[in-house]
């Protein structure tokens, strides 16, 4: 049963206020060349040596569409259960701006290549679904460098050119946190595709905010601002509470908004407008004519959609039915493809309650402890499988695998090898067991009459001399059944 | 040899094949004629020294075997030629020197060709006399102080006046025909599409064709054989197999049909080209050619279209001029919006300006729909139009120009008066059909007046072939007194 | 429709081109004739008629995802007005 989630306000000294947030996300789509052109898209490259004379639009120079780069759009489009349009168009974006070579920008505007769709969300209260209004490619801009020089700025045309896909949703969120949870599943989603890494400390990922506030209850939308280009979920979660806040102030002091485009200081954590823009709204869309309109095959995109790869909200029915997973346990061992193929390869021989607890608890905080992915982790999942079936078979007790998990963190190394090294093997042979057992019932003869008499508690008191005496290597299930029968 | 100069194209690749003329012998005669050149400013960059240095090249071991084997020839401005200037005719690129070569220009050199020189031109495309460059007016050489036409002025001119064997141009709104009616010369527009725009100087995208000028219709065609292609790098490029149009043309165009438009008739029309139309009508007659009435209802309003799409293109495609990456710079402003502000200022010409304003305009919030969209639209109609007679005929027999050359500076200060030199050219470009201007007679005072013949998409041969065997009929002979030599 | 000095001055704007107040009237007087020109489109009913969106009855051709460019920074830069060895180099821009 979907229950609503909990209700994000503003407190403002007139009332509540509802905080309405559209995001415009950008997203490099993962590909070898650029959008238009035929030059390298990868990160980290020496300024200037990823740029072509198209990219540097010299006089004479013509864009040529990359047709991956399309079928990557259409794949992010079914994934979020788009409306993909068999016509779509190219129309320049005209404005001037250091970092845009063309003084256009090619995107698409009146048609755009993927229409409506949704995303849910799997919030604390329940799931939530998020519309989104469209999906669309254009090209990224360069960058400028401002701080190299006092009087000049530098301009690298790198990033010019590589193809961006535009996710637009509808003004659906209503809280920082469904913005984090928003952009952590879109994100997902794109990098279960392959479409989209999702590297938001290289650039692959920033979004544009708009916020706007309205008084609780009220249907009507209030009028919004935009805050372009925050580069981290954490900044857009400060920008989109410090903007409520100025909002509510502002119009609970009888003043009205003006609707305008912002920038997050992170460094002041405030919002304040963007000078440049102010005349930057007349964009003089028009379709490219040195392109022509993109007339999508119905048997190409019936081909990408066969091939889709299971996403993450049908991997996680297909986890909560097939591995007894909660829904909670399902969303988080789906949040990443790399954790939930992980997962999938230990449960594949070994058992799933343990995969599970052992990989949501050791396993992440490991990973959090050294702030690396799981696919950096020393402990793969095959080492983890196999920790885990020394588990199941009694070789180790659940204690000591957590002392084996720890060196395998560190080195890497086989669990068997780590076991046999230190001799860590349990004490399973009932035989030996009852041996150590029945000596300490003769050594405790006082204990045993006052357990028998009544006095439970000093069964751990009897586990404990089992365990010291067996160097702490005694199975336990083994040496509870044994002493239980013993002390009857 | 009698002057070489004179000769047809065709005839001197025959003649450099039969080993009877050497490359530095027919490029040395070009060379001291552009040097003898005082009046005409056809060229803004001579490339002499090195084109003669390329004759004497191919001579030590000449290649036979293409379509242009050891022939100069001199480009419109507007063609990037890798380590030569290439400035568009304006101050924002005039030193500019790209480091790659046109795919027009490349396929020429490819056929055995090589570079003479780059010819003036109206300011990055946009004029109809020539009269618009930063290096200056060009003089058409049937008359001192008369306009050649533009944009490709410089080249209809240097053409006519025997400095450069043939050449080429670029075609928006008629910019290698209208020269061509004004200098007695023959002037192509091909299909668009049919020729790479790849590294041409961009004016108005969806318009811009490269074509060839020449002196015969013989020599348009073996010329548009070595130009046309295929280019990947353009997607606008149609992926057409190459068309022998030089082996394959012919005279015979009996059964053809062709089309008289009675919108073309405009009342203002001087009684000589009325003559020179009904002329052709009865030449092609007598080729065997069948005369039908057509009617083309949406012509009036090509001009006005086109005077909305082509700004509005160009507006966008010359945002790319602010100083940063190429060409000039301005010295004045203390950041970035006033560095762009005065380059372009400084940088573009009156008309240039002028019409970038306009397409900033039409596509401007609030009036995209009125002018852009609409403007769209009744293009739709112009080429309805067209394809409708298409279905009637198989090609379209107009004037090239509503008069011949003017005097320079006579419409200066008329913008209008000035665009409606192109009132016959432009519905074409609007419709992307090929279309020729061939040398039909001249008027009263003896200036040259062009036909026109329009084609369909991508049916350059038949085309070509009319136009061919109405310039045999028509017999036209241009002589010059060289006035521009003293 | 006329075009009046404020409206030449916003649009110079937009083109990013500074216009000399001397100018600015000529360049009116000179743009309102134009436009009356082009307004002669209003005489045709085009209400059922769809724009034009290509002159070619082509698809859009695409290329294969393959890096076959790049990596000519000195060429990039050669013809910079203002360069160093890695940068294009502009005025300062104030956000």
């Amino acid at each position: 049963m979907i229950k609503p989630t909990e209700k994000y306000f503003i407190e403002g000294e007139k009332g509540k206020w509802e905080v309405v947030i559209g995001l415009e996300v950008h997203a490099q789509v993962t590909s070898n060349s650029k959008l238009f052109s035929g030059s390298s898209t990868k990160f980290g490259a020496e300024p200037n040596t990823q740029v072509s004379l198209v990219d540097s639009a010299f006089p004479g120079m013509l864009p040529v569409i990359n047709q991956f780069c399309i079928e990557q759009a259409v794949k992010t489009g079914l994934g979020l259960k788009g409306k993909i349009n068999s016509y779509s168009v190219f129309d320049r974006k005209n404005y001037f701006y250091a970092d845009l070579p063309q003084g256009y920008q090619i995107s698409q505007y009146k048609n755009p290549i993927v229409g409506e769709g949704e995303i849910t969300l799997d919030l604390p209260g329940g799931s939530k679904k998020v519309g989104i209004e469209r999906l669309h490619l254009e090209q990224d801009a360069g960058k400028s460098i401002h701080d190299l020089d006092p009087s000049s700025s530098y301009i690298d045309l790198n990033r010019s050119g590589i193809a961006l896909m535009e996710i637009v949703s509808k003004p659906d969120l209503r809280s920082p946190e469904e913005v984090n949870v928003y952009v952590k599943k879109l994100r997902s989603i794109m990098r279960y595709l392959g479409t989209c890494d999702g590297n938001m400390q290289e650039g692959s990922l920033r979004a544009d905010v708009n916020v706007s506030v309205r008084k609780e209850g009220d249907a009507n939308l209030g009028t919004r601002c935009e805050i372009k280009n925050v580069n981290s979920i954490k900044f857009m979660q400060m920008a989109i509470i410090y903007e409520a806040q100025r909002q509510v102030e502002l119009l609970e002091s009888g003043k009205k908004i003006k609707q305008e485009t912002r920038l997050f200081d992170t460094k002041k954590n405030e919002t304040r407008s963007m000078r440049s823009k102010e005349d930057a709204h007349d964009y003089r869309y028009f379709p490219d004519p040195d392109l022509l309109p993109l007339n999508l095959d119905k048997n190409l995109i019936e081909k990408i959609k066969k091939n889709l790869p299971e996403l993450p909200d049908q991997k996680k029915e297909r986890f909560i039915s097939e591995y007894s997973l909660t829904s909670y346990e399902a969303t988080i061992l789906v949040s990443e493809k790399e954790i939930s193929d992980y997962f999938e390869e230990v449960v594949k021989n070994s058992d799933k309650k343990l995969a599970k607890n052992w990989i949501m608890g050791d396993l992440f905080a490991s990973l959090n402890e050294k702030n690396i992915s799981i696919t950096e982790s020393l402990v793969t999942s095959s080492k983890m499988g196999q920790l885990i079936d020394f588990i199941s078979s009694g070789v180790i007790s659940g204690r000591t695998a957590k002392e084996v998990f720890e060196i395998i963190k560190e080195t890497g190394e086989e669990p068997k090898k780590i076991i046999e090294k230190k001799g860590l093997q349990q004490k399973s042979d009932p035989k030996e067991l009852e041996a150590i057992i029945d000596k300490i019932i003769l050594d405790n003869k006082d204990k045993v009459s006052q357990y028998k008499s009544g006095k439970d508690k000093l069964f751990g008191f009897f586990v404990g001399q089992v365990m010291k005496a067996s160097g702490g290597k005694g199975n336990p299930q083994l040496v509870n059944e044994i002493l239980k029968q013993k002390l009857k | 040899m009698t002057d070489i100069c004179k000769k047809s194209l065709t005839e001197l690749v025959r003649l450099i094949k039969k080993k009877e003329i050497k490359s530095e012998e027919i490029t040395q005669s070009f060379i001291k004629n552009i040097n003898n050149d005082k009046k005409l400013n056809t060229f803004i960059t001579n490339c002499s020294e090195e084109a003669l240095n390329k004759a004497k090249n191919f001579d030590k071991s000449p290649k036979l075997d293409t379509l242009l084997p050891g022939v100069p020839i001199a480009v419109k401005d507007l063609f990037c030629t890798e380590g030569v200037k290439t400035t568009a005719g304006s101050k924002m690129l005039e030193n500019f020197v790209p480091n790659y070569e046109s795919t027009i220009t490349n396929n020429l050199w490819n056929e055995g060709a090589f570079l003479l020189g780059k010819l003036n031109c109206d300011e990055y495309a946009m004029g109809s006399s020539n009269e618009t460059s930063y290096f200056g007016n060009v003089t058409n050489p049937i008359a001192e102080n008369t306009v050649p036409g533009g944009s490709s002025g410089g080249s209809a001119s240097a053409l006519a006046a025997d400095l450069t064997p043939a050449t080429i141009g670029t075609d928006t709104g008629g910019s290698i025909r209208q020269p061509a009616s004004f200098t007695g010369t023959v002037g192509l527009k091909p299909t668009y599409g049919l020729c790479s725009r790849w590294g041409i100087v961009a004016f108005a995208s969806s318009l811009d064709q490269a074509g060839p000028m020449t002196k015969t219709v013989e020599d348009c065609s073996l010329m548009l054989e070595a130009m046309a292609s295929f280019d990947k790098k353009d997607s606008t490029s149609i992926n057409k197999k190459k068309e022998n149009y030089s082996k394959n043309l012919t005279d015979n165009i009996k059964g053809l049909k062709i089309g008289i438009p009675k919108e073309y008739r405009v009342d203002s029309m001087p009684n000589e080209i009325d003559k020179l139309w009904e002329n052709g009508k009865n030449l092609l007659k007598d080729s065997g050619a069948e005369i039908v009435d057509i009617s083309l209802p949406n012509t009036k309003y090509a001009l006005p279209t086109y005077y909305i799409v082509a700004p509005a293109e160009a507006s966008s495609n010359l945002a790319r001029y602010d100083g940063v990456k190429y060409g000039f710079r301005s010295t004045k402003g203390n950041n970035l919006i006033e560095m762009y502000e005065n380059t372009r200022s400084e940088g573009f010409g009156d008309e240039v300006k002028r019409r970038i304003l306009i397409g900033t305009y039409v596509l401007s919030s609030g009036y995209y729909d009125a002018y852009y969209i609409k403007a769209q639209k009744v293009r739709q109609l112009i080429k309805n139009d067209f394809d409708q007679s298409f279905k009637k005929v198989d090609a379209i027999l107009t004037p090239s120009t509503p008069n011949s050359a003017f005097k320079i500076g006579e419409k200066k200060d008329d913008p209008i008066s000035m665009y409606l030199n192109d009132i016959f050219t432009v519905p074409v470009n609007l419709a992307g059909l090929p279309a020729i201007s061939i040398p039909a007679g001249t008027d009263n005072n003896n200036y040259p007046l062009g036909l026109q013949l329009i084609g369909k998409p991508l049916h350059e041969q038949k085309l070509l072939n009319i136009a061919y065997a109405t310039e045999k009929k028509i017999n036209f002979k241009q002589h010059l007194n060289r006035w521009w030599e003293k | 429709m006329s075009i009046d000095k404020d409206k030449i001055k916003h649009i110079s704007k937009l083109a990013r081109i500074s216009v000399d107040e001397k100018k600015i009237d000529g360049l009116a007087k000179d743009l309102s004739s134009i436009f009356k020109f082009i307004e002669q489109l209003n005489e045709l009913n085009t209400d059922k008629v769809e724009p034009l969106t290509s002159i070619l009855n082509e698809p859009l051709r695409s290329r294969k995802d393959e890096v076959t460019d790049g990596k000519i920074r000195e060429k990039i830069l050669e013809n910079s007005p203002q360069k160093n060895e890695e940068f294009f180099v502009v005025p300062k821009v104030i956000e």
